[in-house]
């Protein structure tokens, strides 16, 4: 590559910047939904998420009080009251839709025969009226304030109690750890068997193990649940772990297998050589040597699990108590579509384990993809 | 706190009864043929012989159970009527191709099927081989890979707000929209404008599976042998012209794995349709439409399983593919 230097250079500079660029498209959409999280409704429904770092404007009217609000003093008949709530900024005000800026704070105007009103920079208004008030609804103020770019948790602590996050939560987690337990412990087993143990059939049952990887999901729906609510178990958590250990097993034991071929076979011999029976050379070497493949495989199915919608959905029934994150979120998507912070606080929730999980073991992740398997879903 | 019993005694139960199986059916198959006395010989032999499937058994109850016999049940079914009580041979199946709808979800996985896999693997190839290229590569590699880790769901959620529309003259908070209005378009009702609605729906799963396919290819690349690179180099090949005519070839088969992964993927493709748009606006897909006639309204099992097995065709090409592939590599 000698002499190719300054192309290098400015070759390493395209290559950089088009991996920025690719990174951030990738990660603004997560970004968004996460900054969003921290936003109160007014906030993300007036100004873009990317806005919400600089303090923002916000256009919008009060209603001021009406007839029965109204006091006399000194002969005039008032109303008063404020304009503003929170730590918002007053920096402009108008009577009317077309103008909704024409007055300064602290300027006074006439609206209608002799109404004068006017509003203070701390948003206090004062209308007066020299004759009783006659109005239904009060005068609208238009107001246009800025607000300081403000985040809070609110969303959250809203979201994880009064939506039903929280117990969906521990639903959630009941269902996936022992859905990524017990499939391991029995395709471990089954691996051990296809891989180092000798009878008729064997290259027959990994062939099987392999075409079973790929049968969809949906095609087991109905005749499960029937099969569940014959003998008994019906809807339930017992029957959801059932269903995952089943639709887990074929990449697990697939992993597995792929992984236990490839330990040493001396150590195994010797093993056997030595007396060892096929259940303590499986417990004793096998087993810990095993880690990074089951490690891997547990991820996957937790992820899996954690993720999925449907078979939570058919297999656990759909009341507020028995709902998974998924499901919680998928309800709130149809009852509350506009209500984004509410939204967008339950997915990051949602997605908080997942992620946590994956950062931490992505190691494993990677390994276990790249033993050439993969689920299908 | 009742449930966190009931889970914890659940992982109790179930691990020690497959620990207590698998040490327990091996000391009771050591009583019969003990390993030792004068037939010392033939019961190890014997063991030996039942040994595998007690190995075997569980894994094999769960499979068959699981997935073999759903497979066999949905066939039935879809040769009976709505409940199952009357024997309608293929009707449900001609039904279906003269349906609409499934006409429509047939149309729609096809375009899946052609965009998602393509895309994501293009995405994975761009994304591997600049990612390789750079010093902080591998955090790049992180939040590409990131999106996998995030339920179809969630992901629903963050695409919405992406497509989140508002009226011309309010201020949007949909980034897409907020692009288009910013460079003089109007904001659009992404998800409602058919036909396009099917590809912002195949961009979420697009941006999911460009990290899986990333990972993958950016093995494939490292596994390269360096003479070809640099025999290439050496020759006055341009970057652009090692990558297309001597790393992408190498690693074909690599790619046509990674493709066929994500193909089984888009098949079954549900959760995304599901909650973004629930396959209206000419969106539907088969795996939502199944969910349809089986769980909403009146379920008509029939119709809903025809579809099943539809799709467990479609996948049946791969199946045997891959299954080719593991024998080849077992002898």
């Amino acid at each position: 590559m000698e002499g190719m230097a300054g192309q290098k250079s400015s070759l390493t500079w395209v290559v950089n910047i088009s991996a920025f660029l690719l990174v951030l498209l990738w990660t603004i959409p997560t970004l968004g939904l996460f900054v969003s999280s921290f936003r109160d409704r007014d906030q993300i429904a007036s100004s873009g998420w990317w806005a919400s770092f600089s303090a923002s404007e916000q256009t919008g009217f009060v209603r001021t009080g009406t007839d029965d609000d109204a006091t006399q003093v000194d002969g005039l008949y008032v109303i008063e009251g404020t304009v503003l709530e929170g730590d918002q900024e007053l920096t402009a005000w108008g009577t009317r839709s077309r103008e909704p800026g024409a007055f300064q704070p602290g300027e006074t105007t006439e609206i209608e025969d002799g109404w004068q009103l006017t509003v203070n920079e701390d948003g206090s208004y004062r209308l007066t009226s020299e004759a009783p008030f006659e109005m239904r609804r009060g005068e609208r103020i238009f107001t246009t304030t800025k607000a300081p770019a403000n985040l809070t948790t609110a969303n959250y602590q809203r979201v994880l109690t009064a939506e039903g996050l929280g117990r969906a939560f521990m639903n959630t987690l009941t269902v996936a750890i022992p859905a990524t337990v017990i499939p391991i412990l029995i395709a471990a087993f089954a691996a051990y068997a296809l891989a180092w143990m000798q009878f008729p059939g064997r290259a027959l049952l990994t062939a099987a193990v392999v075409g079973l990887l790929v049968v969809p999901l949906q095609v087991s729906l109905i005749p499960l649940l029937q099969m569940h609510n014959s003998i008994g178990i019906g809807k339930g958590y017992l029957g959801i772990w059932l269903a995952h250990t089943g639709f887990g097993l074929p990449l697990a034991v697939y992993l597995l297998r792929n992984y236990m071929v490839g330990l040493p076979r001396e150590v195994i011999e010797s093993a056997r050589v030595d007396g060892a029976t096929d259940f303590q050379i499986f417990r004793r070497i096998v087993l810990p040597l095993s880690f990074p493949a089951l490690a891997s495989f547990a991820i996957f199915q937790f992820l899996w699990v954690w993720n999925d919608l449907l078979v939570a959905t058919v297999f656990l029934g759909n009341t507020r108590e028995q709902l998974v994150m998924t499901g919680v979120l998928r309800e709130l998507m149809g009852s509350k579509g506009g209500e984004w912070e509410i939204l967008a606080t339950s997915a990051f929730i949602s997605i908080a384990v997942p992620l946590i999980v994956f950062f931490s073991m992505q190691r494993y992740l990677v390994r276990g993809l790249l033993a050439g398997s993969v689920k299908g879903g | 706190m009742e449930l966190f019993w009931l889970a914890i005694s659940t992982i109790a139960i179930g691990v020690f009864g497959c620990v207590a199986w698998f040490w327990g059916s091996n000391m009771i198959l050591d009583t019969i043929y003990p390993p030792r006395g004068e037939k010392a010989g033939d019961n190890i032999r014997r063991a030996n012989q039942i040994r595998p499937w007690l190995f075997l058994g569980p894994a094999i109850l769960f499979l068959g159970l699981y997935l073999v016999y759903p497979v066999l049940d949905s066939l039935w079914r879809s040769l009976h009527n709505a409940d199952g009580s009357r024997f309608v041979g293929v009707d449900n199946y001609t039904w279906a191709v003269g349906d609409s709808k499934f006409g429509e979800s047939m149309r729609n996985n096809m375009l899946w099927l052609l965009v998602v896999p393509a895309l994501s693997t293009l995405f994975g190839l761009i994304a591997a081989q600049l990612t390789d290229r750079i010093k902080w590569g591998n955090i790049g590699k992180s939040l590409i890979f990131m999106p996998m880790a995030i339920s179809f769901v969630g992901a629903g959620v963050i695409w919405k707000f992406i497509y989140e529309y508002r009226d011309a003259d309010e201020t949007q908070i949909g980034l897409l929209n907020y692009l288009v209005t910013k460079l003089g378009g109007d904001s659009q009702l992404w998800l409602t404008l058919i036909p396009w609605n099917n590809f912002f729906l195949m961009i979420v799963l697009v941006w999911i599976q460009t990290g899986f396919a990333m990972v993958i290819l950016s093995a494939a690349l490292r596994g390269i042998p360096e003479e070809t690179i640099e025999a290439a180099i050496l020759d006055g090949a341009s970057p652009l012209q090692v990558f297309f005519k001597i790393k992408v070839p190498q690693i074909m088969g690599t790619i046509a794995v990674v493709w066929t992964t994500i193909t089984i993927v888009v098949l079954k493709v549900f959760d995304i349709v599901f909650v973004m748009t629930n396959g209206q606006w000419g969106t539907q897909v088969l795996a939502n439409l199944m969910y349809d006639w089986m769980f909403r309204g009146t379920p008509d099992y029939g119709r809903g399983s025809a579809i099943a097995i539809v799709l467990m065709l479609l996948v049946t090409p791969i199946m045997v593919w891959n299954i080719r592939n593991v024998r080849k590599e077992i002898r």
